[in-house]
């Protein structure tokens, strides 16, 4: 299946599916951190490698970036992607170190990580959930593998798989940020492998030609 | 009249070349590699973004054969003889292959910085080309930049001082 071929109803289902599970992620993101969490509506991009870096600031940007690889009966990548300072932000809200960073001693680092991965399997965790629910399609997310490095460097790897098949990779962005200005946004990038969409579609009672 | 820098940038599954004042970089590489091949008289240089080792991987038809080290390392050998390039004074410098994620799985795609890595080594020698110097492997992203004036290669990582190969 081409994703340049997506016709605007299939974009809108991946849209659907977006929403859905952002707003289920944002729901939890919301308890952890206990303020409010909105979500902008997602958008469903075919894009070129480099346009997806740019999506996020481009290539040399430092990002921190959880991956999560699906397994199950669709294949594909999620990302969940927070700014350095947004990361900084919301670790010094789960732990109470008002004083943290990346860049500090070493321990304080490995508690913050891990914080951070429990965050991110907690929130990617119902992301997913929301999608299988809903798509009654069953979606296994693997363990969290957390990188704090260049956007280019970070998110290739989510295109291997998809680079053997096509030039471009679909990506349904959604942004969910807390209202009290206090900076932090997430992104989530879902990359469907391209084989597992007409599987998707099906279950969404779409037709396809493929 | 042309003593003005300019930056060529090279794209993820791309290349391009460059000669003197200008300079090639490529950003954010993390299990791709980038292979520079320059004359060091002539002062041109090609600069490639590989994103995968080899083109048996690709199931597309008309895949683009910048992306896999087997076919886009002659094309930019390819590109510098044309430019002016002589092919017994062709020298190498590569840096990225990464793993960026430590995957507990053993499959052949999660180790494929490694792979990119023997890939472009080899085509590389099957072409003759010796390798002067290389930054590669290991678990951080990398931005690297190429001056065929000087023939040094700039390679910046996130929290490091930048440093030439």
């Amino acid at each position: 299946m081409k994703y340049e071929s997506l016709s605007s109803i299939e974009k809108d289902a991946l849209r659907e599916i977006g929403n859905i599970g952002a707003g289920n992620a944002a729901t939890s993101m919301s308890k952890l951190v206990n303020k409010k969490i909105d979500m902008q509506v997602p958008s469903v991009k075919i894009v070129g490698y480099d346009e997806m870096m740019e999506l996020i600031g481009g290539p040399e940007e430092t990002i921190v970036a959880m991956l999560f690889q699906i397994k199950g009966d669709v294949l594909g990548t999620v990302y969940f992607i927070l700014s350095l300072e947004e990361a900084e932000a919301l670790i010094k809200k789960i732990i109470n170190e008002d004083d943290f960073s990346f860049l500090n001693d070493e321990e304080s680092n490995e508690m913050a990580i891990s914080a951070l991965q429990e965050i991110g399997n907690i929130v990617t965790g119902s992301y997913l959930t929301a999608l299988s629910d809903f798509t009654n399609i069953n979606m296994q997310p693997s363990v969290p593998y957390l990188s704090i490095d260049m956007a280019g460097a970070v998110l290739t790897v989510g295109l291997l798989e998809i680079s053997q098949v096509s030039d471009y990779a679909i990506i349904i962005d959604t942004r969910i940020s807390s209202d009290l200005g206090d900076g932090i946004h997430g992104n989530f990038f879902l990359l469907p492998e391209p084989e597992t969409l007409p599987k998707l579609f099906h279950a969404l009672g779409i037709k396809t030609d493929e | 009249m042309n003593d003005t820098k300019t930056i060529v940038k090279v794209g993820i599954a791309d290349l391009n070349l460059v000669t003197a004042p200008d300079i090639i970089r490529t950003s954010g590489l993390g299990s791709c590699v980038g292979v520079v091949i320059y004359d060091p008289t002539k002062k041109v240089a090609g600069l490639s973004h590989v994103l995968l080792p080899d083109s048996k991987l690709a199931k597309q038809a008309n895949f683009n054969t910048y992306k896999f080290a087997d076919t886009a390392v002659p094309i930019l050998i390819d590109k510098l003889l044309k430019r002016g390039a002589r092919k017994y004074a062709l020298k190498a410098k590569i840096a990225g292959g990464a793993q960026m994620f430590n995957f507990t799985s053993t499959s052949d795609i999660m180790r494929i910085g490694a792979r990119n890595i023997e890939a472009v080594q080899l085509v590389l020698k099957e072409n003759q080309i010796p390798i002067l110097s290389s930054d590669v492997a290991g678990n951080v992203g990398r931005t690297i930049e190429f001056d065929p004036s000087t023939s040094m290669l700039k390679i910046r990582k996130v929290n490091k001082d930048e440093f030439y190969i």
